[in-house]
């Protein structure tokens, strides 16, 4: 083999700033997320508590709850309402997105109370929050595509509140069309990124660490 | 449609939902036992040991 001549000092230096939006792209990447920072394999000592487990627990949920309807989609109304395995499938999305909340929220009390936001960590607090408030909107308007009596009456009763505050012409529930789009493509793809941010954050700044321990004041400190 | 004896529910859950009223606050059972249960499973992951964690001092 033969060995390739290395470039000169001023040539290396030229070619690792150069390269167009990728180089720019590329650069800003590793500067941002070091591939050890971005996939590390250790954790803090205090990361071995059973509260740090929802954050994944979230995500495995999330990712089932993805699957199961990405099949049911493949399979259709008539297949999830009418034969065994489509009644199995359309559970699992239901159980999935289930858990999916449950441990969505048990991971914002632990963050919550541990003040999470704290150490420059404040936009991986809103992007959290936001992606929360976007899966709400996802399993209301998974409720509105059941197409049964129950997704009819969750329909009717939702209309006069969002007319209410006058969103009704933009976002209508009984529009089955329009709830469909929204559950399946829209909101899904808003979560999905938002998790993806969510968790580069978390990985840029680190898990945040429990708060430190309350010292009492020494005599001295006191007295002074 | 008929169920079989093996996949029935252990909690009956044919009939109409019970509700709790306490003054302006109306909850259904189902969803009060959940959030119980979920607080329940707050309060075991803070309190319970995390397995290895001895092993990984």
């Amino acid at each position: 083999m033969t060995a390739v001549p290395a470039l000169p000092e001023d040539a290396t230096a030229a070619h690792e700033e150069s390269g167009g939006w990728t180089g720019w792209v590329r650069r800003r990447a590793l500067r941002s997320f070091p591939p050890d920072q971005l996939l590390p394999d250790k954790q803090p000592i205090y990361v071995a508590s059973w509260i740090y487990v929802f954050g994944v627990a979230t995500i495995a949920a999330f990712i089932v709850a993805l699957v199961t309807g990405s099949v049911l989609a493949l399979r259709g109304p008539a297949w999830w309402h009418g034969s065994g395995l489509g009644h199995y499938v359309n559970s699992t999305h239901l159980w999935s997105v289930e858990l999916f909340m449950a441990f969505m929220v048990i991971h914002l009390w632990g963050k919550f109370f541990m003040a999470a936001w704290r150490g420059k960590r404040a936009m991986t607090w809103i992007t959290g929050a936001v992606s929360f408030i976007a899966s709400i909107g996802t399993a209301f308007t998974g409720y509105l595509t059941q197409q049964n009596l129950a997704s009819q009456w969750v329909s009717t009763q939702a209309k006069d509140g969002l007319n209410s505050v006058g969103i009704g012409s933009y976002f209508n529930v009984l529009d089955f069309g329009q709830m469909l789009m929204w559950h399946i493509v829209l909101l899904p793809l808003a979560v999905g990124i938002l998790v993806v941010v969510h968790v580069l954050l978390v990985r840029r700044h680190g898990v945040v660490p429990p708060f430190p321990p309350v010292v009492p004041p020494t005599e001295d400190a006191v007295e002074a | 449609m008929r169920v079989a004896g093996w996949a029935m529910s252990p909690i009956n859950l044919n009939h109409p939902g019970r509700y709790v009223h306490w003054g302006v606050i109306q909850i259904s059972v189902a969803n009060l036992v959940l959030i119980l249960l979920m607080v329940a499973i707050f309060a075991a992951a803070i309190l319970l040991p995390f397995p290895g964690k001895r092993r990984r001092k």
